[in-house]
């Protein structure tokens, strides 16, 4: 019913899609997968309307269409469900879903807000959530904004006869498990309304809700797969081209820790988030902290930044009992923070790469207090080098740079800081696979050049494989400690005993 | 934690899940409740507080003319300038529409610097030329793409000119007595000032609660992005939002002629500052979204009920500029939301 005929777009000297040619048929969930750059985003973008294609043809159910701007795609069906969720936050559920679709409702010139409120209830059944159509979406969580965003796409069927289509972009990429099974069960329920593409860099989840799957790499279709008859690791060969190392997290590259500690907890506690935490960290160690949300371990990685402060316990870093009160007391202390939300809390955007790696401590880009900006240069092309960073120049600004690239900048300041600790939170979150291996191997890099790392991950096996040693937590208490050398990785049915 | 949004049926959830959400969602939301109702406290906890120092404040006569009276010019600008802020904009250019829409009144109508006696064509011509003003705010901020902030102050010095030109530096005074009616006729004892006020009050209420136009404004504050995306006709509707408040500033230009019976190049002092405190004092966010009409009156009257006090206090017309001052930036502090920058869109 939809289909792409050779589809190409160019932006510059960059041809970002070539000739793609791909089709959804009705009820059908169509899994697009590919490395960042492949042209999946570019592929969105033109099948919601907020691009033109160059060259080919968009066709629905045999006839050609332009898609001009997002309204008018809405108008052929096709509906897209943002990655950077696109609800507004102060507006209430319901203002969300009819959005510049206020017509239906207008009376003597005026919005009936009532008879809104009950069409948004209708459209909110339709995707299962309970929730008041008043609310103001702030004050839903992401789970459930998605779901309204799901919604939204689901209220086209009103308004037009052609089929629908909805573009998933990344649903699942800031959902925990269960909202990810949740959000599949009601993609199989809609598949009598809608047929759905659903974009993800997570293999595993393509192939479970796919019917069928597009492999893309450098902007054109390598494969198309029924998902019944491929696995995540073949998937993953034809998007990188190339085979999956059997040891996917440099396992032979785990080098065994140092003697020396250098950040010990005791006792550590904060009240109402987790108690007792005690661990010994050594240069060169990988200390995994596993658990389920709600188990203390995203509060305890914030303590030993000094974003939480500890209520009790004690903290030593080098030795030296410490209490974190700020950030910027960790960052004295030699303590680096890799956040998850890298352009929220990592990165300046808008600033260029020299600058984010010597925002933690300018002074050494310092001369007679003013800043050399050719001392600053070298340090950040060292970096740049050191962690092959792939960018024209120092001065290039972040915000042009790729997930995985820019992740290296946030380390790369670290390292300029010469922080010998660092905290990884989640730190592959959003990453391709191709992306995902650079930072490992800069972890193990970093790690046999003597760094301590704390690493919470989003996936089990991540942390299994990356780590020297494992801190589980439940209800906020360490419930057991694995060790995981090279050779004898513990199994992940084992943490998740004492995980829930 | 998730078992239950994603039941079977679908019905009020007010009641049961409500509670539930808040505890899901990041606390910065959770506070809402008691920031929205904060205005209202300090205007309550104001007048209390005055009563019990003069008890003269709670006199019909000062509540009407001290009070509702001085408060209707600020009131209708407030009107304006609210749609404006709740788009993440800023328009400065109040003071300069104020000045032309004054000297246009003061020189059409029987005065004492010429012959003309056009009646009420000068508040008419006047409210064009305020409603164009505004206009060319919007065209010059959306089509050329200047900041609001560049693109109004450009305006309110060209609308300076523009009467400090026309009045020659001199003042005019007023002689129309119909037109000077308008700020002291009295309808159901209140001056027809407050009507006039009140009614552009119910007006900016309406379009804010009840139209397209409202609801797109809130939409470009909350994300204008995402509001573009979703098809908001983002352009038309900022246009559309500064042509109104430069209709605002019309009616407040008139009110201003009347009530002050002439027209000279300071008249319109101060009430730049004044509109955007009360403004802001009442709970819209300068990075849009957030506020509103009604968070406006509030804050107008906080700011009238303060000027009445000092007033009645017998305290220095300078120490009002500076609590004034102060205030705007406790109220700014307050209402900072969400980390965003406030740099003014």
């Amino acid at each position: 019913m939809l289909e792409l005929d050779k589809i190409s777009k160019s932006f510059g000297a960059v041809r970002a899609l070539r000739d793609v040619s791909l089709e959804v048929r009705p009820h059908e969930v169509v899994g697009l997968i590919g490395e960042n750059g492949a042209g999946k985003s570019t592929l969105m973008r033109i099948l919601s309307g907020s691009m033109r294609p160059d060259a080919g043809a968009i066709l629905i159910d045999g006839r050609q269409v332009v898609l001009r701007d997002p309204k008018r795609a809405n108008e052929y069906g096709i509906a897209m469900v943002f990655q950077e969720q696109s609800l507004l936050l102060n507006m209430s559920v319901a203002e969300n879903i009819f959005l510049a679709q206020e017509k239906p409702f207008m009376r003597l010139g005026a919005i009936d807000r009532r008879r809104m409120i009950e069409a948004a209830r209708a459209c909110l059944a339709k995707v299962g959530l309970d929730v008041d159509p008043a609310m103001k979406a702030g004050e839903l969580d992401f789970a459930a904004r998605q779901m309204v965003e799901l919604a939204k796409a689901l209220a086209l069927e009103d308004r037009t006869d052609a089929p629908l289509t909805i573009l998933f972009d990344e649903p699942t990429s800031i959902l925990e498990a269960k909202d990810v099974a949740m959000l599949f069960e009601r993609m199989r329920a809609l598949k009598s309304r809608a047929s759905f593409i659903f974009v993800s860099h997570r293999l595993e989840e393509v192939l479970e809700i796919s019917d069928r799957v597009y492999v893309m790499k450098d902007g054109e279709v390598v494969a198309e797969r029924l998902a019944a008859g491929v696995s995540a690791p073949d998937l993953h060969a034809m998007m990188v081209g190339r085979e999956v190392k059997g040891e996917y997290y440099r396992e032979a590259r785990q080098s065994p820790p140092r003697a020396d500690v250098v950040l010990e907890a005791r006792g550590l506690s904060v009240a109402g988030a987790f108690r007792d935490v005690s661990f010994a960290l050594r240069r060169g160690e990988v200390l995994g902290v596993a658990g389920v949300i709600g188990s203390g371990r995203e509060e305890l990685t914030r303590t030993l930044f000094g974003f939480l402060p500890q209520t009790s316990g004690t903290l030593l870093i080098d030795g030296r009992e410490t209490v974190l009160k700020t950030p910027t007391q960790a960052v004295a202390a030699g303590i680096g923070y890799i956040p998850r939300e890298r352009r929220i809390e990592g990165l300046v955007t808008d600033i260029s790469i020299a600058a984010n790696v010597t925002l933690a401590r300018l002074d050494l880009a310092m001369r007679h207090g003013f800043i050399d900006h050719k001392r600053e240069k070298s340090i950040a092309e060292y970096w740049i080098n050191r962690l092959r960073i792939k960018t024209p120049s120092a001065a290039q600004l972040c915000r042009n740079l790729s997930g995985g690239n820019q992740q290296k900048v946030v380390l790369a300041r670290w390292m300029a800081a010469r922080s010998h600790i660092l905290i990884l939170d989640h730190p592959t979150r959003g990453l391709d696979v191709g992306a995902k291996e650079e930072v490992y191997d800069l972890i193990r890099d970093l790690s046999a050049a003597g760094a301590a790392i704390v690493l919470t991950s989003d996936t089990l096996e991540e942390t299994i494989g990356l780590c020297h040693t494992i801190l589980v937590m439940r209800d906020g208490a360490v419930t057991a400690r694995f060790d995981a050398p090279a050779r004898a990785k513990p199994k992940q049915v084992a943490l998740l005993e004492h995980m829930v | 934690m998730t078992s239950t949004w994603l039941s079977p049926r679908a019905g009020p959830a007010a009641g049961s899940a409500a509670p539930k959400w808040r505890a899901l969602a990041p606390s910065r939301f959770g506070a809402i409740g008691l920031a929205e109702l904060a205005p209202l406290l300090v205007l309550v906890g104001l007048c209390v507080a005055l009563g019990l120092l003069n008890p003269s404040f709670f006199s019909f006569r000062n509540l009407v003319w001290g009070v509702a009276n001085s408060a209707a010019i600020p009131l209708i600008l407030a009107m304006g300038a609210t749609f404006i802020i709740l788009m993440g904009s800023i328009d400065l250019s109040i003071e300069g529409a104020l000045s032309v829409g004054t000297m246009i009144v003061a020189l059409l109508c029987a005065n004492d610097s010429n012959a003309n006696n056009f009646g009420w064509w000068g508040p008419l011509l006047a409210l064009i030329a305020c409603t164009a003003l505004g206009l060319a705010n919007g065209l010059v901020h959306v089509v050329l793409r200047i900041p609001s902030f560049m693109a109004t102050l450009g305006v309110w010095f060209v609308g300076l000119g523009i009467g400090t030109v026309a009045l020659g530096g001199s003042e005019i005074r007023v002689l129309d007595r119909t037109i000077r009616s308008i700020a002291f006729e009295r309808v159901l004892a209140f001056p027809l000032a407050v009507w006039i006020a009140a009614a552009m009050f119910f007006f900016a209420l309406f379009l804010e609660r009840k139209t397209r136009f409202g609801r797109y404004i809130y939409a470009i504050g909350g994300g204008e992005d995402i509001a573009a995306l979703s098809g908001v006709p983002v352009k038309r509707t900022r246009i559309l939002a500064f042509a109104l408040a430069g209709f605002f500033n019309g009616v407040a230009a008139v009110l201003a002629a009347a009530q002050l019976g002439q027209a000279n190049t300071t008249i319109a002092n101060g009430r730049l500052f004044m509109t955007v405190t009360a403004v802001v004092v009442g709970g819209t966010s300068l990075s849009g979204g957030w506020g509103g009409i009604a968070n406006s009156l509030i804050g107008v009257l906080i700011v009238a009920v303060l000027a009445n006090g000092m007033v009645l206090l017998g305290i220095s017309p300078y120490v009002h500029e500076t609590v004034q001052g102060l205030m705007i930036i406790a109220a700014v502090a307050l209402s900072v939301r969400r980390g965003r920058s406030l740099i003014v869109k």
